[in-house]
């Protein structure tokens, strides 16, 4: 039994079938990837997992608990954090603040009244925040305005924002979408020592297949809204039907 | 029956001028993405058109008639207006009579001036601030265009009569088979109402059929993809602005006899429009159109007196209190797309 | 301390020291002199200082950080108006029962209209507040004043009547008090030219809008606060981080719809009368200008803009044609008319004029309001870059 257990899952939108009876299946502390071609169902499937969507039928398990019809806070408050393709973060804010909401967030529930409490006066919050902050080197940068960061800074203090709050489940969509060649590398380089370290479930949906391969331990590819085989990526990399539906076209 | 025909023509007229101004905020929003707070100062300025138009025609030559001396023995003053020195005295004082009309024609070019003027110096630099930024800087020019106003014109309202032969009622009821003197209905209301389906037609006939318009429709739609064809959506949007800031003024003209224009009527119809945009559906022109007469009409209903009996005071918060339901179970408003101004 | 960083402290000294000095600080000039018209150390106008300080500072609470642009707040003014007015008819003119009820039912107000209003953002809630409102003082002005139920006493005005039961009267005053101690007592004070007046109802709306300010502060500095500039900054992420933003928005909405009706409960402390056409727009327009004014999401802004504001509502208002004459009298005659005819348009009944386009020019250019002109023009002269201002802010959407 794996950590999140999707069964079944079919979406529609309209005419058009962007999922057909997907099962899959996530080992805990494991790096699962999805790929598929453009159009595969990849985002499609990522949204029902974090609440965005509701999949017309079948069932998302995580952690032995339906996540359908749950909003994203309560879905993240089970355990599930995300990445996103563009960095997300609270641009107005600065670094150390980005990283204490979600110290709040796991401390406090989806809301609290602590309107009359300091900041600075939450001495627990600010030392995980700043572990974390080392943790990515940024540590140096954390009073400045996030909105000023480079997108490789900011897409390490997204990472931050998420580990922080030592997720089961760490969902990262394309999270090299748009980046220079070193900037991939120094965002596997991360992933890589976040997985050593926090030992975290992860899904990446992910379009480079040299991140693909650098990272997963299990891969599931995609075509068409239906998974086409799930294997360890040696296996994959010699798998005849995934070479003619996508590996063909892209260069390994 | 007949007064229930009575509230729904004395919703009409109301109804266009709601469902005018909405036009134009929605034209403005759909093309520019901008909320215009400004835009029922558009109207006041119309309305100051017909206003000003009446001063100059009004101004005489002052000749002195000796024939005739008044009490202090001095011969009387005999004001003559210019117009009627020019044309001679039947045509002049036709003219005379049909300012608010005539008034059409002067306002046409000095409405889409101000629009340019507006849209080019102030609301240009705009577009890529956020919609508060927006809101808040139209609101401080509706403040400013409304205080000049009132620096000019004072703070009364002053009356501008529509033509002498629109000055009384049409039995109304006659035409549709009645008993006479059952549906009496002033006749300048009626005009204003079918002016207002007029110029709500040639709008949709000019973006329906035109080159121009279709350009225009297909901006509105997608803008960046416009863009990308190599058209100049920019400069045609600003001419939509000009066309939208007519409209608006043109509505203020022509209802300048139905209500005398003064200073704040502007805002006070702006905060009524918006409620009809949104009811209406964001960015939708039919919507607009069709919202206005409708919420021009149920306020009238509601002003019955069988229906105040029964919900006092339901004539005052009607308007609003459709638009909070509307929002609330169809936040896209009656006709509005989908993923307009949705996060 | 009192729980508030080194630089917070420092404000708070300062703002607490202007407060209590405003009756000197206000009055620079000799009571005789040409220049006493600029005076504004008396109580009447500085009680509304510090009362449209406590509405803009409620009102910088909700649009500062959580960037939610209310039309519609002079709506809870009036209910805390009406409220307090109510008190003084049922139980006694004392003024503690009345900012109570001020407050509770204002905050019921905003509970509903922030839950109705709050379902949707951007430009939809700038409508929405802005129909409530306007459908409230219909209700205020024609609705609840009928024979049946008079709650508002519609055009007239509420007011207290001597017919009125007043339960806990007693002997005590008819006139509006704390205890005993009169609203309109004041203590005249003069100096050798110079006179100072000491209100009782500007002290008491001074030490309350104290009490406010080190709320707001407190409230900005809390984790509170912090999850309200993220709702402003990126909702979305917030959603996605755990965090249910509507409750903080709704949070939010009702401190600050309490803030506007401890504020109108004030106003009729001090003028025991409430009308609905505090309750109109432009009254909700007007919190919005003042707090854009002085630096919307900056802690002492609003009070500045309200200050600003209210200043020059009342004094720059009473500039006339004759006023600017003597100003320019050492002109030539012809250029001395034309200077006052150019000017002219811009002082006196044309104050609304210039207010607008100083925001205008706010909005343009400086987002940040005076406290934001102020800071560069602090920069300008200290020659090193000065830290970010709190939470610097654009308005969201």
């Amino acid at each position: 039994m794996g950590i999140l257990e999707v069964k079944g899952v079919n979406k529609r939108f309209g005419g058009l079938q962007a999922l057909g009876d997907v099962n899959l299946s996530v080992q805990e502390e494991t790096v699962h990837a999805i790929i598929g071609p453009n159009g595969a169902g990849k985002s499609t499937l990522l949204n029902c997992l974090v609440g965005k969507l509701i999949p017309d039928s079948g069932s998302v398990m995580f952690d032995g608990k339906s996540v359908l019809g749950r909003k994203p806070y309560e879905i993240n408050q089970m355990g599930i954090s995300r990445v996103f393709q563009t960095p997300e973060i609270f641009g107005d804010l600065t670094v150390m603040e980005n990283v204490m909401i979600p110290c709040f967030a796991k401390r406090d529930g989806t809301f609290r009244l602590h309107a009359l409490e300091s900041v600075t006066h939450e001495k627990a919050i600010r030392e995980q925040a700043e572990s974390i902050l080392a943790e990515v080197k940024m540590l140096e940068k954390k009073d400045f305005h996030s909105g000023t960061l480079s997108r490789g800074d900011k897409r390490r203090l997204e990472m931050a924002m998420c580990l922080v709050q030592q997720p089961k489940l760490l969902l990262l969509d394309e999270p090299t979408a748009g980046m220079a060649r070193a900037d991939t590398n120094n965002t596997i380089a991360l992933l890589k020592d976040i997985k050593q370290r926090h030992k975290i479930t992860m899904v990446i949906i992910e379009h480079d297949m040299h991140v693909v391969f650098s990272l997963a331990e299990r891969i599931t590819v995609l075509a068409q809204g239906t998974p086409l085989v799930e294997d360890t990526p040696e296996n994959i990399k010699g798998h005849p039907k995934v070479r003619e539906a996508y590996l063909g076209e892209a260069q390994v | 029956m007949d007064t229930l025909i009575l509230q729904f023509l004395n919703g009409l007229d109301k109804g266009s001028a709601y469902a005018l101004i909405a036009l134009g905020l929605t034209l403005i929003f759909g093309t520019l993405g901008v909320v215009n707070f400004a835009h029922g100062a558009l109207f006041m300025i119309g309305g100051f058109c017909a206003v000003t138009l009446q001063k100059i025609l009004m101004i005489s030559s002052v000749t002195l008639d000796p024939t005739k001396l008044n009490f202090l023995g001095k011969p009387t003053e005999v004001k003559t207006p210019y117009v009627e020195v020019f044309f001679g005295k039947d045509v002049g004082a036709f003219i005379v009579d049909w300012s608010v009309p005539l008034a059409i024609f002067f306002a046409i070019p000095i409405m889409i001036g101000v629009g340019y003027v507006m849209e080019r110096g102030l609301i240009k630099h705009f577009y890529k601030r956020a919609h508060a930024d927006q809101i808040l800087v139209t609101f401080g020019l509706a403040i400013v265009l409304q205080e000049v106003i009132k620096y000019f014109f004072g703070a009364n309202p002053i009356p501008t009569p529509a033509p002498e032969a629109f000055r009384g009622s049409v039995d109304f009821g006659v035409w549709l088979g009645f008993a006479p003197d059952l549906i009496i209905y002033p006749a300048w209301r009626l005009v204003y109402f079918i002016f207002s389906l007029v110029i709500i037609g040639a709008v949709f006939a000019f973006l329906q059929f035109t080159t121009f318009g279709m350009v225009v429709r297909a901006g509105m739609a997608d803008r960046e993809t416009v863009g990308l064809l190599g058209i100049d959506i920019d400069r045609r949007f600003t001419v939509m602005f000009g066309i939208a800031a007519a409209v608006a003024g043109l509505a203020g003209v022509m209802y300048s006899p139905i209500s005398s224009p003064n200073y704040h009527m502007g805002m006070d119809f702006l905060v009524l429009s918006f409620v009809v945009v949104v009811v209406g559906g964001m960015g939708s022109l039919p919507g607009a159109v069709a919202a206005g007469f409708l919420l021009g009409v149920l306020q009238s209903f509601a002003s019955l007196n069988q229906v105040k009996a029964l919900l006092p005071g339901i004539d005052q918060i009607v308007i609003y209190l459709i638009a909070i339901i509307i929002l609330l179970i169809r936040p896209r408003g009656l006709m509005g797309r989908k993923g307009v101004m949705e996060d | 301390m009192l729980g508030l960083g080194r630089k917070d402290t420092t404000l708070f000294a300062i703002v607490v020291l202007v407060t209590v000095l405003a009756p000197f600080l206000l009055n620079p000039f000799p009571a005789d002199s040409a220049m006493a018209q600029f005076n504004s150390g008396y109580p009447d106008l500085m009680q509304r200082f510090a009362i449209y300080g406590i509405f803009a500072i409620g009102f910088n609470i909700l649009f500062g950080l959580t960037g939610y642009l209310s039309f519609g707040h002079a709506a809870f003014l009036g209910v805390g108006s009406y409220s307090a007015v109510w008190m003084f008819k049922l139980l006694s003119m004392n003024v503690i029962p009345a900012l109570i009820l001020a407050v509770i039912v204002s905050a019921i107000f905003s509970v509903v209209i922030g839950f109705i209003a709050l379902r949707r953002s951007g430009i939809y809630f700038s409508i929405l507040t802005l129909a409530m409102a306007q459908m409230m003082y219909n209700l205020a002005y024609s609705v609840f004043s009928n024979p049946a139920m008079n709650l508002t006493n519609g055009e007239t005005g509420l007011q207290v009547y001597a017919s009125d039961p007043q339960y806990l009267k007693g002997n005590g005053p008819d006139v509006t008090h704390l205890f005993g101690l009169q609203m309109n007592s004041t203590y005249e004070m003069s100096v050798a030219g110079w006179k100072f007046d000491f209100g009782v109802g500007y002290y008491l709306c001074a030490v309350i809008m104290l009490v406010a300010f080190y709320i707001a502060i407190r409230i900005f500095r809390s984790p509170f606060g912090i999850m309200l500039r993220a709702v402003k900054s990126n909702q979305h992420r917030l959603n996605y981080t755990g965090v249910n933003p509507r409750p903080y928005n709704l949070a939010a909405f009702v401190i600050s719809g309490m803030y506007a009706g401890l504020a109108g409960g004030l106003l009729a402390c001090m003028d025991p009368l409430a009308g609905a056409e505090r309750m109109q727009w432009t009254a909700s327009g007007e919190v919005v200008i003042m707090t854009i004014l002085g630096g919307a999401g900056t802690l002492v802004g609003p009070i500045l803009g309200a200050g600003f504001i209210k200043y020059f509502e009342n004094i720059f208002s009473k500039i006339n044609e004759n006023v600017l004459h003597s100003w320019f009298h050492w002109l030539p005659e012809s250029v001395q008319n034309f200077v006052v005819h150019v000017l002219s348009p811009f002082f006196g009944e044309g104050w609304s004029l210039t207010m607008g386009l100083m925001f205008m020019a706010v909005v343009i250019f400086l987002p940040g309001g005076l406290v934001e002109g102020g800071l560069r023009i602090g920069r300008l002269f200290r020659r090193r870059p000065a830290p970010t201002p709190d939470a610097a802010t654009k308005p969201a959407e």
